[in-house]
């Protein structure tokens, strides 16, 4: 039943991120993939689109997976799924917040658990570099392509623009610009 | 009053790109300065509370603040609201997306645009290390994370749970020293 195994891989998704947005990423990729709903590559196209529509990121990506999987009910067990944790943990400890942040368990917890993150998304880079950059090839024939270096290039200006605080919509459309002019130029 | 949040929190979600933090800023000033539900500082214990549950911080946030001002409903329309518009524009723009998708320019702006995605990710993934705390424990769960997942092939959910583990029994046993010296 696909409803019900989008409403609980994204039940899981949602009760395991921690700080939202791109925590998230290696999470969704690892479902998506066990799955089969999305290639790498399409999960790239998601998050950007998600980047550039109003509203948060995580339920952003939740709806798309969930619209491509199964159509409109797809989406809406997807979208369920993701924000139900959420709610449900922040009613349980919304009346003894003080309480729930100052303990050793939360503490510890979250001693384990922000670095992990920073790890994770690392490995998310990871693989989805290998899947932007190299679209499935080995490393020695991607080189070769003209496709590669104009990747690589774009992702190097795109980089020190994101760094220099750039907002993230001007530098997907500058990139879709460069895109466009690049594949018509090169004939790719 | 909850009509009122299902409506605050229409327009927080249809006017922040990107969520999580973006968001908190637009909060702040539809929350604390136009509609004085909050207090400035209360943002923080919004911010604080967020972080350390789990979930996408946008729906944190609106569960929080929806639920301080007018209980379950409260919640549920302030939590409705900020996922409503992003719902309907994802709905309607996959469609547009699925019938344009082979198009000659659509295929080159997705090449480079996945390009720019993987700067963001870089991006994110600095100022996620910035925001970490440095010890030798912190850099040895980002190390064996990173292995785990990118060498070893191991899913994700388990690393984290390992992980929150293992910051577990380290602060357990952190504190009990600090205890008995």
């Amino acid at each position: 039943m696909i409803l019900l195994e989008l409403f609980l891989a994204f039940l899981k998704i949602g009760a395991f991120t921690f700080g939202g947005g791109y925590a998230m990423v290696p999470l969704i990729q690892s479902e998506a993939e066990r799955n089969g709903w999305l290639s790498g590559g399409e999960l790239v196209d998601f998050i950007a689109v998600s980047e550039s529509t109003p509203g948060p990121l995580a339920v952003n990506m939740a709806t798309f997976v969930g619209i491509k999987t199964a159509g409109i009910p797809g989406a809406l067990c997807a979208t369920f799924g993701v924000i139900l944790p959420s709610f449900v943990i922040i009613l349980l400890v919304a009346g003894c917040f003080e309480k729930y942040r100052q303990s050793l368990a939360v503490k510890g917890i979250m001693c384990g658990l922000k670095p992990a993150v920073v790890g994770l998304i690392a490995a998310a880079f990871i693989s989805i570099g290998q899947t932007v950059l190299l679209s499935g090839a080995g490393f020695m024939d991607a080189v070769k392509t003209t496709e590669f270096w104009v990747c690589i290039a774009i992702f190097a200006l795109t980089a020190v623009l994101a760094f220099k605080k750039v907002h993230p919509i001007i530098l997907i459309l500058l990139a879709a610009a460069i895109g466009i002019g690049a594949g018509y130029a090169l004939g790719l | 009053m909850v009509f009122q949040l299902f409506l605050t929190f229409l327009k927080i979600g249809a006017f922040t790109f990107g969520g999580g933090y973006a968001m908190i800023p637009l909060i702040e000033r539809e929350v604390c300065t136009n509609k004085k539900w909050l207090e400035s500082k209360d943002i923080l214990e919004v911010v604080a509370i967020a972080e350390t549950t789990p979930g996408p911080i946008a729906i944190n946030a609106a569960t929080f603040v929806g639920y301080k001002k007018a209980g379950f409903l409260g919640a549920l329309a302030a939590t409705l609201g900020v996922v409503l518009p992003s719902f309907l524009i994802i709905s309607a723009l996959s469609f547009i997306l699925v019938r344009f998708r082979e198009y000659k320019p659509v295929v080159y702006a997705f090449m480079g645009i996945r390009a720019a995605v993987l700067a963001l990710i870089l991006k994110a993934l600095f100022t996620m290390y910035k925001a970490a705390k440095k010890d030798i424990f912190a850099y040895v769960i980002m190390g064996v994370a990173l292995c785990l997942v990118a060498v070893l092939k191991i899913d994700a959910f388990f690393v984290i749970l390992g992980c929150a583990l293992a910051g577990l029994i380290y602060t357990v046993i952190a504190t009990r020293k600090a205890g008995r010296v």
